[in-house]
Formats: C-alpha cells, structure tokens, sequence
C-alpha cells in the first residue's frame, strides 16, 4: 500500500520567533484516502496546514525548512492562490460564504462562467456576461456530488448552519483539478444528524480519488470515517497508523502523553476542603459567548480549593468563565457563597466578590497606555469606590492611597517595572498578568476566577504566575478558578480538574488520572471511557 | 377559462400581501410618501404646478443620483466623493464655455474633456478609498470639502494668474478669477433636452444597424452562420422603423423634442399591452410551452388598461396635459439604468458585489479587492460627471462655486428617501428617492408659507428638510438594521453561532 502519495511533506520544521513551533513531521496522504491530522491546540496542526497551503504568515516569518512533494513533483508553495491552483482545497472552520449570495453564486466565486459580449471585445474579459444557466449546471452537479438537496437559487443567508459546510464542500469540489481538499475541523460547529451526513459526503468525495486531510478532536468519528492518521504532540511527529491498526484509547494517549511534572511542592498544604461548603455553584448554566457556548452545565466549587477548568479550544471553558462575569448573554442560576449572582447585570460578579483575570489581557485585561497604577485600582475604584476623597459634592481620586497600594502590589508580586505610573503595554507579557491579577486582587476577591493566566509568557513567568495562584490558595485560603487549555498545568496545581468538551462538562477528575482518561474526555469520546 | 379566473385571484391576493409586506420592510420609503402626500394637499397651489416642477427635477437630477450605485454595490459606501466628479464636469464646462463652442458640439466637447479628468479623480479617490477602508463615507465627504478648496483655487487663482484668460464675460474685472456664475444660455443651455426625438430614432437605428452589421462580420470571418439570420433580419427590422419616420405624421409628432406625458402614457401602455400579447401568443402557440404562466402577463396587461383608463379621469387629464417631458435626457436615465443592471451581470459586476459582501471571501476567491475598488469609484465619478453636466445644461446657469457643493448631499439623501441603504441600493431606489425627494423639496416651502402664511418659514423648511431627509433616512435604516434577539437574558441554548469567532486560541 506505500505506492504513490498525492501529497508528501518531509522533514518539515518551522520556527516563530525562536520558538521550535513544527520539528521534523512528515505527512504523507495517498489518493483517494481519508487522513486524520491529530494533536492538541498547540501541537502544530495549524502551521502544517498554513505551510501546505502557503500562507503569508509563513513566509512573513521566515518560511520554513524541508521538501513538499504534491502529486509525485516536488513543489514550493508560496501563495495561497498557487496552492489553489495546484489543486489544494479548503474547508474553512469560519465559513467563508456571502450571506447575501446564492448557494450558485457562493459555489462558482471567482470561478464565474462567462460568455462573450460586444462590450468585452472592446474592454477585455471583465465585460463578459455571466452565464447564469451554465453556471446553475455546475453548482447543481456539485451539490448532487455531495448528495445536498436544495435549490441551487436560495440565499444563503437563510440557511441552518449545518448547510453552508456542506456549501463549502460543494465550492471545493466545483474545482476541477481539486486532488486534496484539507476540512478544518468541520464537525465542530454541526450537529450530530449533520456530522453524520458530513461524515457520508467525505466518504464520497473520497471514492471519486480525491483525498481529505481531516483535523478534528472527536475520536469516534476519526475511528469512523478515516483510513489513516498522524498524531502530532509539541510539534513533533508521534506516529502515522493506519486507523484499523488503533484505538481511540491509543490515539488519545498518543496525543496527550506526557509526563506531569509538579510546579509545586505539596508541603504547605495544610487546607481543610469540604465536600459540602460550596463557594459558587452553577445550575444549568448556558452561555452564548460567540465559538466558546456554553450549553448547559451544572458545577459546584468547594471553598479553599483549586478547581480547573480544562478542554480544547473552542470548545465552552472560556464561555464559562466570561459568562460568570456577565461579559455575554447567559441563563441558568450562579451563586457565590450562598448568594445569587446576576450574570445580566455587568459588575455585579464583581460586586459579590469574584475577581476576575481576563484570558484576552491586551484586549479585555488592560488598558494598555495607562499607568500600572491606574490599572491595578480602576477595578476597585469602579466597583468599590476605594481610593477615593470625598469632597461631598464630588469624589476625586486620591493619588496618594492608590500610589501606596500600588507600590505595595508591586513589591508583593513581584512586577519588574521602572515604577507605578511605567504604562501597562511597556510591561513583559507576565508583568502584564501580574497587574491584572493584582488589579483582581485589590477587590478583595472570595473567588479567584483565571483565565488562561500562562498563555503567551515564557517559562520562568508561568511558573511565578502559578506560585503565586498556590500561595494565594494556601496562604490566603483563597478559592480559585483555573481555566486553562494547558492540560499539564492544571494537573500540576489544581485539586480538580472538570473537562468541556461541546459545551457541556465531558467529565471532572483527579489530577492523577491517566493520560488517555483525560484524552477521551478532552475529545468527547462516546465510547464509553475505561 | 375558470381555472384562469382563480388564478388570476390568487395571483392578485399573493401581490397583495406581497405589497403589505414590502410596506412594512420599507418605513423609510413609506414614512416619506406620507410626508409627500401630505404636502401636496397642503401647497395651496395647483396640482399641475408641483407635478410639472418634480419631472423637470427629475430629468435634472436623477442621473447623478444613478452614479451613486455602483459603489454601494463594491461596498464602499454612499459616494460622497462624486462631488468630485462634478468639478470635473464644471471645469470641463468652463473650457467649452471660454473656447465659444455651442450647441451639440460644445456638448460632446465638454463630455470629451470631462470623461478623462473625472476617470483620473475617480482613480486618485479609489486609491484614497482603498487606504481608509471601512471610513469610506467620511472620507469623501471631507474629501468634498478639500477638493473645494482646491478648486476655488484653481477658478479664483491660478485661472488669471498662472493660465492667462481674457474674457470679460467670465474673469472678473482685476483680470484674476472667475466670475461668480457663468450664463450658459446660448452655448449648452437645453443641448440635451432639446435634441428632438427624430434624431434619437435616427441615432438609435444607425446604432443598432452598426452593431448587427460587425456583428455579421464577426460571423462571416468566423464562418459561423448559426445566427446569420436573426441578424439580417434585425438590419430589415432597422431599415422599417427607420422607413416608418418618413411618413409625414410621424415625422411631425417625432420632430418636436419634448413628449406630453400623456403622450408617453400612451405609447408605454399600448407597448406594454403589445408586448405581453406578444408573449402570450409567442409562448402558447409557437413554442407551445406548458410551463408558461399566463397570469403575470395578464395582470400587466390588466394593470395598464386601468392606467390608461385612469388618464381620463379629468383632473388627472389636466394635470398629465401640462407636463412635458425632455426625451433625450429620460432617455438617457433610462440607459443608465440599463447599463447597471448590465454591469452587474458581468464578470465585473459579479466581482464588484463579491468584494462589496465580503472583502475577505473575495480574496479567497481570486478576485482583486483594490483593483475592483478602484473600477468602481472611476465609473461612479465619470457617471457623476457626466450627470452634473446633464444638471448644469438644464438649469442653465452655472454657479461657478455653488453648482457642486450641494450635489453630493442631495443625491445621497435621494437615494436614501428611495429605500436605499448603505450596503444595498437598486436603480427603483434611485428613481423612486428622486420622486420622493424632489417632491417633498418643492413641497415643503410652499405647504410651510401656505400653512403658516410666511415665506421665510418656507425656505427654514426646504434647508430642514434637506438634512432632515438625510439623518432621519440614516436612523431608520439603524433601526431596521437592529439586532432581533432583544430579549434580555433568554439564552439560545441550542443556537450556535451563525458565524464563530475564530477560536481564540489561534
């Protein structure tokens, strides 16, 4: 079965800045073959795919180095048009469809079929008419391809979402020289009805010869549809098999296995948890925060503990945590500490005492040309009204306490700065996270909710970063919320870990469960895990 | 027979909840038809005099208000930049007006030198407008405003100063600048309006016969005779009608160069009529197609009968009696119409909406957003020139500083009173805003002097009007535009997102 691979990437490694992101991977796919590319966020699934179809960012950061072979010639992809040309496909996660255009008018953009007109002899190509009936034929043919029954005249604007994938599809395979069309994570956002179908289509597609990259999380359907893979784990290359030779028990553990090193020592932990002292209890909680929706969840966090909250992107932890905080529409009950939170109300989880360290710190977290100072008590300003003289018509802010308190929090976190007032933006990416979470610290907070707190800041500041969530835990004996899609760091520090995956809670373990029960759950894997 | 009758019912009933609900899917319109409607019961002057008013207006300006669609289409907005095309179109009439040229000659002159001068301001604007993408509207309405200051530059200095130009009908005294306005009765007044429709005809026939007769040769150099036929028989076809304007009554009722509406009624109802006989007869009998329906063409038909009834209706008689309408200049709205909807089933134009929806997707697809960008802001100020010439031959005057700085804002708040927004306009929101907004202009200061019996409260109300027309047209479009989903906490459990953010872990 090794005869001739349509596509043939080898020795493939990428640098960002530095950063060893891609070492050494092969990709090998055979015509007409369905192959799953697999691996974690973060595992180099993405830049693989960015290289194979040449995208900007690629070459914008100094290219990368090993050969690809497409169709037995070897080939230098440079744009994305090339590799179009080439006869690459793609179907994107977002869906890249005109609202506002027909399903023919999506299927064929770009590619418009034309005929000739006294105006375009005389002003070139541009001028020629659409042959709409022609171009209704194709589309008509692709969709029947792919056994999509509708009309070929409707909007897409209109359509369920379950549909436009299967336009994409339909767009790809319009291309006549396509040889491989790569889906990117395309059950993602379908229902199981459609994943179905979606699945039933792939197949199809592949028995006319052509091949299908297929990146996805959900192992059950790897297992169903695929007939070979290659697991990636940080950047490097840990199998192809072929997918009657596995397990998804195999598979999650390929992906995930890795050994858990402890950041912390365990001897200063002295804490009493109890199973029936709640500090924030979520019933039936939904959040319609816009690729992280939450679906429904119940949870309980005991008070003095660490609780994670782990899963891959995309997939609801984030949701959970903004949707605490009242950043998007929610329904179902939160309460802190026996009292209700309003999560319509902004501010009111930071009024009840929830303090809060934002997963988007640049964006959401900081307001990054102002002061650290003004940073760390705008929160507890707003909130709280500290830090402020009452003049009785007025309150203006007091220079003199916020100064105190922030040189203070710098002395106590450790914020490597030229002073309180050195804007925020000028700060390291983990000084950055120092300030939000002092600013969440000044509130006084019962509950600590993190989000992401280690990501993009180097090794030594993660470790900090962590230190100082342990020690507020211990010493402080405050509860903390850590959502993270860094598996390994919530192992090392939190008590329990509760895994999202599709919106709803897949399962709540122990630091110390084995890799592949943390795979299974990661990957929502019905299979039962055992 | 019965069976058609029912049809006929339905088809009339579905029109109808059709028609209700397309009331309510344009408030904007809707709102502004009241307020005319209003209006004209409240002139205190005769009917005639306003409707006789609003199709001059009509004729004047819709043509520029046209030029505007394109560009809403590529997605850059509504063009405030065509203000720039109006200068273009002002200096080229300038250049006539000092050479002495008259008549149609001057005319095509002035289109002459204006074509490339406002391609290349399009061109420079398109660059602009592809640097501040997303700002577009702001953009070109400050830009209108430094373009000013560039051309009072040019008319008030250079013009004198660096280009030496005697003429004491046009410089003023010091020998440095332009004069105020710039009489253009006896050079370009009226040179569209009054090209009789005889000529038209003429020039028509000879246009078509051109075209069928490269078209001829194409094929005959092809060796392809597949079509041989159909375009011989087009040239005969020529040759009648062309033979038809030599019969004495014809050439009489042809050789004037204004149609009465009444007349014009006529001939669009009768050709109407005709035509879907024509059809009717062509689908059922020749073709015997079973799938043709026959109940839209006879409602047309229908409908036009009742229109033609309805002009003997004596006061509705009196008032279509007195209006008179330049033919040339509808005619020439009428192709702009035609050469939109054309562009728009071209490669061009199918590329022009794609940018226009999605700029991303666009690229995705091949397609060259800037280039495309471009195109369209070229076409739209030449479109723009060429209506503020259409504007300036029939009002005959020329404001040397005043003509344009208006233009833009009145075209755009035509084309907003029409239904237009700023991601979707059609030639019908064109038309119809001209209607609309030209109506209520020439309205307004009369209902307002007749009601409160004070002719300066008149002009308060036309300036109110004018940029009430805008920002009321805007806001209603917001408010159309307004997310549904209202409902305060109630969470779509099951709804995804119709389009996920990129996951942010990317």
């Amino acid at each position: 079965m090794s005869a001739q691979y349509v596509l043939k990437m080898d020795g493939i490694s990428k640098e960002y800045f530095g950063n060893r992101v891609l070492n050494n991977v092969s990709l090998d796919v055979r015509p007409g073959e369905i192959h799953a590319l697999m691996g974690e966020n973060g595992a180099g699934k993405s830049t693989l795919m960015n290289i194979l179809f040449g995208m900007p960012v690629i070459h914008n950061t100094g290219g990368f180095t090993g050969t690809v072979e497409f169709d037995g010639n070897p080939v230098n992809i440079t744009s994305p048009q090339q590799a179009m040309e080439l006869g690459i496909g793609m179907v994107h996660q977002e869906f890249m469809l005109i609202p506002g255009f027909t399903v023919t008018e999506n299927i064929k953009v770009g590619r418009e079929i034309t005929k000739p007109t006294i105006a375009s002899r005389i002003f070139g190509k541009s001028m020629e008419r659409l042959d709409r009936p022609a171009m209704r034929a194709d589309a008509r043919k692709a969709l029947d391809t792919i056994g999509l029954n509708i009309e070929d005249y409707v909007m897409v604007s209109g359509l369920p979402v379950g549909y436009m994938q299967f336009i994409e599809i339909a767009r790809e395979i319009d291309k006549s020289n396509i040889k491989l069309l790569i889906f990117d994570e395309p059950t993602a956002v379908l229902t199981e009805s459609e994943a179905d179908r979606l699945l039933d289509a792939m197949r199809v597609i592949a028995s006319k010869g052509i091949a299908i990259i297929f990146i996805t999380h959900r192992l059950d359907e790897v297992i169903a549809v695929t007939d070979s893979m290659t697991v990636l784990r940080d950047g490097q290359l840990v199998k192809r098999v072929e997918t009657k030779d596995t397990t998804a028990v195999s598979i999650a553990e390929m992906m995930i296995g890795r050994k858990v090193e402890k950041l912390l020592d365990e001897a200063s932990d002295n804490r009493v948890i109890k199973d029936d002292d709640l500090m924030l209890k979520l019933r039936d909680f939904h959040v319609d925060m816009p690729g992280e929706v939450v679906k429904g969840i119940d949870l309980d966090v005991r008070r003095g503990e660490i609780f994670g909250i782990g899963g891959l992107a995309g997939q609801g932890k984030l949701g959970i945590a903004n949707g605490i905080m009242g950043l998007y529409k929610t329904s179902g009950s939160v309460e802190l500490d026996g009292v209700a939170v309003d999560t319509k109300e902004l501010g009111d989880a930071l009024k009840k005492g929830i303090g809060f360290v934002s997963e988007d710190r640049r964006g959401v977290g900081l307001l990054l040309d102002e002061s650290i100072e003004s940073n760390i008590v705008f929160s507890a300003m707003q909130i709280k009204g500290d830090f402020l003289t009452n003049l009785g018509i007025t309150k203006l802010y007091s220079p003199r306490k916020g100064k105190k308190h922030t040189d203070e929090m710098i002395k106590a976190l450790d914020i490597r700065c030229t002073g309180h007032d050195q804007p925020a933006g000028a700060l390291s990416g983990g000084n950055q996270q120092k300030v939000c979470l002092a600013r969440a610290l000044t509130l006084n907070p019962k509950l600590l909710i993190v989000s992401e707190p280690t990501r993009g800041i180097d090794i030594g500041a993660k470790k900090l970063v962590i230190e100082l969530l342990a020690k507020l835990n211990r010493e402080q004996g405050m509860t903390v919320i850590m959502v993270s899609s860094e598996l390994n760091e919530l192992r090392s520090l939190c008590d329990r870990i509760a895994v999202v995956a599709e919106g709803k809670i897949a399962a709540i373990m122990k630091p110390d469960d084995s890799d592949a029960q943390f795979g299974l759950a990661m990957a929502g894997y019905k299979g039962g895990a055992e | 027979m019965k069976n058609n009758e029912t049809n006929l019912i339905r088809y009339c009933g579905d029109q109808l909840s059709h028609f209700a609900k397309s009331v309510y899917g344009n408030k904007v319109v809707f709102m502004f038809v009241v307020l005319c409607i209003f209006g004209l019961c409240t002139t205190g002057k005769p009917l005639e005099y306003t409707v006789t008013e609003v199709f001059t207006r009509f004729g004047r300006n819709t043509f520029i208000v046209l030029s505007l669609i394109i560009p809403v289409i590529a997605g850059l907005g509504l063009n405030f930049g065509i203000v720039v095309g109006a200068m273009a179109a002002q200096i080229a009439i300038f250049c006539t007006v000092y050479w002495g040229f008259t008549g149609i000659g001057g005319l095509l002159l002035t289109v002459a030198i204006a074509t490339p001068i406002s391609l290349l301001l399009g061109f420079l604007v398109g660059r602009l407008y592809n640097k501040t993408k997303g700002t577009e509207m702001i953009t070109g309405l400050i830009l209108g405003y430094f373009a000013d200051g560039l051309y009072q530059f040019l008319f008030l200095f250079l013009i004198g100063v660096v280009f030496p130009v005697e003429n004491p009908r046009l410089i003023i005294d010091g020998g440095v600048g332009v004069k105020n306005t710039i009489d253009l009765a006896g050079n370009l007044k009226y040179t569209i309006d009054t090209i009789s429709m005889l000529s038209i005809v003429e020039l028509a026939c000879l246009i078509v016969a051109l075209v069928l007769v490269v078209r001829l040769v194409v094929h005959f150099v092809k060796k392809d005779d597949s079509s041989v036929p159909k375009a011989v028989g087009g040239i005969i076809g020529v040759a009648a009608v062309y033979a038809i304007t030599y019969i004495p009554a014809i050439e009489r009722f042809l050789s004037t160069d204004r149609l009465r509406l009444l007349d014009a009624i006529t001939i669009y109802v009768f050709g109407a009529i005709i035509l879907q006989l024509f059809r009717i007869i062509y689908e059922k009998l020749i073709k015997k197609n079973g799938e043709f329906v026959i109940t839209r063409p006879l409602a047309v038909i229908i409908a036009a009968v009742i229109i033609y009834a309805l002009t003997f209706i004596p006061a509705i008689e009196k008032v279509i009696l007195s209006v008179n309408i330049p033919v040339m200049t509808y005619v020439l709205i009428a192709l702009l119409c035609v050469f939109n909807t054309t562009l728009l089933n071209t490669k061009l134009g199918q590329n022009m909406r794609t940018v226009g929806q999605s700029r991303t997707v666009a690229n995705a697809a091949g397609i060259n957003v800037n280039k495309t960008r471009i195109i369209a802001m070229m076409l739209s100020t030449m479109l723009a020139a060429w209506g503020q010439i259409i504007y300036l031959q029939n009002i005959g005057t020329f404001s040397t500083y005043g003509a344009h700085s208006m233009c833009g804002q009145y075209a755009i708040a035509a084309l907003l009173v029409g239904g237009a927004s700023v991601k979707d306009a059609k030639n019908s929101h064109a038309i119809l805003g001209v209607i609309l907004f030209h109506t209520l202009f020439v309205v307004s200061p009369l209902s307002a002097s007749h009601l409160f019996g004070n002719s300066m409260i008149g002009e308060y109300f036309r300036v109110f009007v004018c940029y009430g027309v805008i920002a009321v047209a805007l806001a209603m479009h917001a408010w159309k535009t307004l997310p549904r989903k209202k409902d305060g906490g109630e969470v779509l459990s099951d709804n995804t997102p119709e389009i996920p953010v990129s996951g942010a872990e990317n």
